[in-house]
């Protein structure tokens, strides 16, 4: 008896299958957290067996920002800028508390979150966290692409969507 | 030649121009006239043998009379040793001559003092500020600059990524309660757990509800 060789499925599901096993990272490392991002791409945690291997330094070819650092009103405008520079759909993950919140910089030159001006899916603790919770929150988002990337809904052009700042 | 000797050829040379020498903790400081800092620097460096400046900042005094202060550190590379030559600068004319032209090095200090205290180094080469934004309005090392900011514009606020803000600073990590007898009142803490400590303290034989 031979396999058969189509299977049937959702056009949905098929395709959230296959961007969420090829999420290629934009690695917007800004400070200390930054470097558990490269050791969760290094060997001993091989970010590869999640399909996110390929750090994008070009936002042309990403579709997952990670800002893991501290984010300074200075370089906020950049960071946005490479941010609408990449193509939808589009996930970011905040890791770390400073990218999360500010963290321990209160103060006049750091950005309260990222969030202020980017539509974060992901928020990851820690200071800086362990390469584990950042696949963790790979994974994370992993779950919503999976389970959101609908073809149908506006979800797609979900970066058009960023919050503006008050005030 | 030691610090304090070549402090003393400094004060021969130079004479009311240069104060004396304060030692403290085997570390020694002068104070020089700001009208003498190019001249004092350069004999510093071929005369004494000063040929690195290690560092260069400025200091708020405030309340005081000068308010501010340039701070050099300098070292010699022959005879091993540091000196701190300390310059007041007054608020009204916040000017002071360049060292750029004696130490490279001097550039981007200068250019650090200038952002966050507001110091105009005359004849520097390239005077603009170096860790906040050109077109930032504040200084934001000046003592009467709040730690949490000031609002202001971005320098490209056609980003999108909207303006500077007051940060939060109650129940952050930098605001301790201070002079009360709890210890938990007197860490860094959210505004709930701060009500609910002052509510301990106010009746201590309440018992806490199970
Ligand atoms: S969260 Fe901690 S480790 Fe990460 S960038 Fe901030 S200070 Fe550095």
């Amino acid at each position: 008896m031979t396999r058969p060789d189509f299977i049937v499925t959702r056009l949905d599901a098929a395709i959230g299958w296959a961007r969420k096993n090829a999420c290629w990272p934009m690695p917007m490392g800004l400070a200390c957290c930054a470097i558990e991002l490269m050791a969760a791409g290094a060997s001993r945690f091989d970010i590869a067996r999640f399909g996110a291997e390929v750090m994008r330094f070009s936002p042309r070819q990403s579709d997952l920002m990670v800002v893991a650092g501290t984010c300074t009103y200075k370089m906020a405008g950049a960071v946005k800028r490479v941010w609408d520079q990449m193509p939808n759909p589009k996930w970011c993950i905040a890791m770390g508390a400073c990218a999360s919140s500010g963290g321990m910089y209160r103060s006049y030159a750091v950005v309260q979150g990222v969030d202020k001006f980017l539509p974060v899916d992901v928020y990851i603790s820690g200071c800086p966290p362990r390469p584990e919770a950042f696949l963790d929150g790979l994974m994370a988002i992993q779950a919503k692409i999976a389970t959101t990337g609908k073809l149908s809904s506006p979800i797609i052009v979900r970066g058009e969507y960023a919050p503006k700042l008050t005030s | 030649m030691t610090p304090s000797q070549a402090v003393e050829q400094l004060r021969q040379r130079f004479g009311d121009a240069v104060n004396v020498p304060v030692l403290f903790r085997g570390e020694t400081s002068v104070r020089v006239a700001r009208e003498k800092i190019v001249e004092a620097c350069r004999f510093l460096k071929w005369e004494c043998g000063f040929d690195m400046l290690t560092d260069l900042a400025g200091v708020d005094n405030y309340g005081t009379e000068p308010r501010f202060e340039v701070v050099y550190h300098l070292y010699s590379m022959t005879n091993r040793c540091c000196l701190r030559v300390k310059v007041p600068v007054t608020e009204d004319d916040m000017t002071i001559d360049t060292v750029t032209g004696i130490w490279a090095a001097a550039d981007w200090h200068e250019r650090e003092a200038f952002d966050m205290f507001g110091l105009k180094f005359r004849g520097h080469p390239n005077l603009k500020r170096i860790l906040m934004w050109d077109g930032y309005p504040y200084f934001p090392l000046r003592k009467e600059f709040p730690l949490a900011g000031m609002d202001a514009e971005l320098r490209d606020p056609e980003s999108g990524a909207g303006r500077v803000e007051v940060a939060p600073m109650l129940g952050g990590p930098f605001v301790p309660g201070q002079g009360s007898p709890s210890s938990i009142l007197r860490e860094p803490q959210q505004v709930d757990t701060i009500a609910e400590e002052q509510e301990k303290l106010a009746h201590p034989n309440k018992k806490e509800s199970v």
